[in-house]
């Protein structure tokens, strides 16, 4: 076998039993909620036949084992259960049965937001700053590469909430050419889409602009010390072909790893940006399931974050071994 | 013709497009009107007459995923928002704070309050094309008041012992015993009257209402359309071309979208920050005291509360302006301990108020012969600000010699942990419409939520018996000597502590304008939608 191929298989091993792991400890998380679950679900409605009735419809009368078997063959088959929501609503006697929307329906159209979202921010942020970090390379502790550092540390060093209202206050308030609310839904046309997803999409891209700038950078110019780099500099190549031919490949790596990073960010981390456009993503949904005690929303969106970060690292660590010139010619 | 009558007429003939504004400009100054007064008048006229057109943003600091278009379950603002937008009531209360007919023409009791008998309105048709028969009443009420309901308005249908019709247009309600608040108890916002099928509704049909506007669509959470119904019955409601109900739970958000121009109208505005939303100069902002009151339950199951001179020295404790200034910044009014606004029928004008006296609450101190710590259970999710109003109770107690001991609880879970269950702790109440509905929320015997356990003194005893003689009484001068007992023996021996009644406070864009606005609800009593309109 090919070596690649086989260290991708290995990897993809791993992904998969670090999947296994992490959906463990999701599906243990309700075990590890203080006080009575059913109790605080109920609230005021908790009179002993409803608990009896919620814990035998949600199978808290079994083992966790089996609970757990339970769940998970439902998640491998795309059922991730129904909702707890609207269980506050009940009268005595009743669970509520049968009147709570599917986890699925809940989270596919957030789902498709956030994912919108992450990938026109990483349209815009990822080719931005793999130009600045090779332009800083270039052109190093020269003005534009210092005016590059100083602004894009200056955004990411201010939390992303107060970088939204000044985007807020520039593009809303001040010179008011921008939509401030991003409430998009289905049946937005895309156009509408992509103007009122404006204002998120440039927060995002001043947070994490830095991240990947500043690795690229530091990886072009890492390499621009090793023997190989003087050598094809002493043989008469220009600056821009020294490191655009020689250095970037063997960056590759380093840099894959940072923007797999960012962009699983863009899709588990920005609940604040979502928030503060009022933007219907996955991050707000999981918030306010976590203060409805919703757990298998929770659960889902949970598992659908840990899924995100492992595929991106896992495709980040494929880049790095692909990229690498020693395993791509094995001796 | 005297004058005031021309001027009025000439008004009339003036909003019905009969006369312009000059006929109407000179007529009102041969009445003897100076020049600048007529144009002033022909300009509130101008601004009183509502225009069709436009669509209204309404940026709600409520809603959460967990909402449903089924009436029954509606549990916040932006939901009873949607249930008013699309459906109608048998009976509403009106922006002027009357119980009025909505989808019943008229309304009568006979029986001492026990038998009630609705005429429908003709012609009503439901956005499906149905027309409005009393099978649909029926079926709807059936939903909410069954015996296998799961509606939050149960409570308020379980008195009904049976329903029927007479011809197409009437339904008989029989009560197992007479409610004169009947009537209002049908304008709750979860029964909203519904079409139905074969007997039975679909509570979550999106067409089956007869409201304002028709559900376009609805992502529960996140954002509500309607467009206008061409067939509304009310001919003087529903201005706008469509509607947009938008969850803004983030309170910064809210301000900068109404202040950016992406929003028309946004509720909940803090108190904090609205001086400075008031100084943009396209927004206008409006305050209504309405029902939410601010309350310390003191619960008579624990101790030292079970003793009236330890309650009654704990009422005499609280500077009351000092939270009204301090916590609600001015944006409220002090309460009394009675949980009935001055808007409510029957409201009890001659209690005294209680003000901040440290020489009587250290007297009934004394009396109570407590000497310990009285614990305070506080957390802001009773109320907001609720945690700082605690500390300066503590601090106005110290001076009458009483030591409040402050326990700050947590957030998550207050209201199954505290709430109802500690001997003192802070919540809230809001837009209950009649003192009868407040009182079998919270404050007879019967109700779990029964917050203050205030059942078995001598007093609590007789309130309740008043209580339930107030219901069925039709007379209402009677009913009115029955409910300032009540309120009487309330403000003196129950447990509640209302320092505050809060303000809603709203933004809405310049160019919005409306008629008098309604108290009981926030958002114009939840009807903006329908009320209001774009100048």
């Amino acid at each position: 076998m090919h070596p690649v191929t086989k260290t991708v298989l290995v990897r993809l091993g791993y992904g998969l039993l670090t999947l296994f792991l992490v959906s463990v400890v999701i599906f243990s998380a309700i075990e590890f909620l203080p006080g009575d679950f059913t109790q605080a679900i109920l609230g005021q409605l908790a009179t002993p036949e409803t608990i009896a009735a919620f814990r035998k419809e949600l199978g808290l009368d079994q083992s966790a084992v089996s609970r757990y078997i339970n769940w998970i063959s439902g998640v491998l088959r795309g059922d991730f259960g129904s909702s707890f929501s609207g269980r506050g609503q009940l009268t005595s006697g009743t669970s509520g049965v049968g009147r709570s929307r599917e986890v699925a329906d809940l989270i596919a159209p957030r789902l498709w937001n956030t994912l919108f979202l992450a990938g026109l921010t990483a349209i815009i942020a990822v080719p931005l700053s793999l130009f600045l970090g090779i332009t800083s390379a270039l052109y190093r502790n020269s003005i534009y590469d210092r005016a590059v550092s100083v602004t894009s540390l200056t955004t990411i060093s201010f939390p992303e909430f107060f970088v939204a209202y000044v985007l807020i206050l520039i593009f809303g308030s001040l010179w008011p050419v921008l939509p401030t609310l991003a409430n998009v839904d289905a049946s937005t046309p895309m156009a509408e889409r992509l103007l009122r997803s404006a204002l998120p999409a440039m927060t995002l891209t001043l947070v994490i602009i830095a991240h990947m700038m500043r690795m690229t950078r530091a990886a072009i110019i890492n390499l621009l010390a090793s023997p190989y780099i003087q050598m094809a500099i002493l043989s008469g190549a220009s600056k821009s072909e020294v490191i655009i031919k020689h250095a970037l490949p063997n960056a590759w790596a380093p840099i894959a790893t940072v923007i797999a990073f960012n962009l699983a960010y863009l899709v588990v981390g920005v609940v604040v940006v979502e928030v503060v456009f009022v933007y219907p993503g996955i991050g707000q949904l999981m918030v306010d399931s976590v203060t409805s005690r919703n757990i298998p929303v929770v659960q889902a969106c949970a598992l659908i974050f840990a899924v995100t970060y492992i595929v991106l690292n896992l495709i980040a660590d494929i880049i790095g071994i692909i990229t690498n010139p020693r395993l791509l010619h094995p001796k | 013709m005297k004058k005031e009558d021309y001027l009025k007429n000439q008004e009339i003939k003036y909003k019905l497009g009969v006369i312009d504004r000059r006929q109407f400009i000179s007529s009102a100054i041969a009445t003897g009107l100076a020049v600048p007064a007529a144009l002033g008048l022909a300009g509130q006229l101008n601004a009183a007459t509502p225009k069709k057109g436009g669509v209204l943003r309404h940026a709600s600091g409520y809603g959460s995923t967990d909402d449903s278009l089924d009436p029954g379950t509606s549990a916040n603002s932006l939901s009873q928002n949607v249930i008013y937008t699309r459906g109608n009531h048998l009976t509403e209360v009106s922006n002027e704070g009357e119980l009025v007919g909505e989808l019943a023409e008229s309304f009568e009791a006979s029986n001492s309050g026990k038998t009630w008998v609705f005429n429908l309105r003709k012609g009503v048709e439901f956005h499906n094309g149905k027309s409005l028969t009393a099978d649909d009443v029926i079926a709807s009420m059936e939903y909410h008041g069954g015996e296998n309901a799961t509606s939050s308005a149960k409570g308020n249908l379980s008195s009904v012992a049976s329903m029927k019709k007479d011809g197409n247009h009437r339904v008989i309600f029989e009560l197992k015993e007479g409610n004169a608040d009947f009537p209002y108890l049908s304008s709750d916002y979860h029964i909203m009257i519904q079409a139905s099928k074969d007997g039975k509704i679909d509570p979550l049909d999106p067409a089956n209402g007869t409201g304002p506007y028709m559900v376009e669509s609805y992502e529960p959470g996140v954002k509500f359309v309607g467009k206008r119904n061409p067939n509304y019955f009310k001919e003087d409601r529903a201005h706008f071309d469509g509607v947009q109900l938008i969850a803004v739970i983030d309170a910064a958000a809210r301000q900068s979208a109404i202040m950016s121009g992406d929003a028309d109208f946004a509720d909940a505005i803090p108190a904090k920050t609205v001086n400075l939303l008031a100084r943009a100069p396209n927004l206008e902002i409006l305050e209504t005291t309405g029902t939410q009151h601010y309350i310390f339950p003191m619960r008579l199951d624990t101790e030292p509360f079970d003793n009236y001179h330890m309650r009654k020295a704990l009422k005499y404790a609280v500077k009351r302006q000092e939270l009204v200034d301090k916590i609600l910044l001015g944006h409220g009014v002090i309460g009394n301990d009675i949980p009935v606004s001055p808007a409510m029928p029957f409201f009890h004008t001659d209690l005294p108020q209680y003000n901040y006296d440290p020489d009587k609450a250290a007297m009934h101190y004394k009396k109570s012969g407590y000497t310990g710590p009285v614990p305070l259970s506080v957390a802001d999710a009773g109320f907001s600000g609720g945690v700082s109003a605690g500390e300066l109770m503590v601090e106005s107690a110290k001076q009458a010699g009483i030591n409040i001991q402050l326990v700050r609880e947590p957030n998550d879970g207050y209201w199954s942990n505290v709430w109802n269950v500690k001997g003192w702790c802070n919540s809230y109440w809001g837009g209950r419409p009649t003192q009868d509905v407040m009182y079998q929320a919270a404050y007879t015997k019967e109700t779990t939520w029964n917050e203050t356990a205030w059942r078995d003194t001598e007093a609590a005893i007789k309130f309740n018996e008043l209580v339930v003689m107030a219901r069925s009484e039709t007379d209402n001068d009677k009913r009115k000597s029955l409910y300032w007992s009540a309120q009487e023996l309330l403000h003196d021996d129950g447990g509640s502590l209302i320092p505050l009644w809060a303000n809603y406070i709203h933004a809405h864009s310049k160019t919005l304008a409306h008629g008098p606005v309604a108290g009981n609800w926030t958002n114009d009593g939840n009807k903006v939608s329908e009320r209001w309109w774009f100048s």
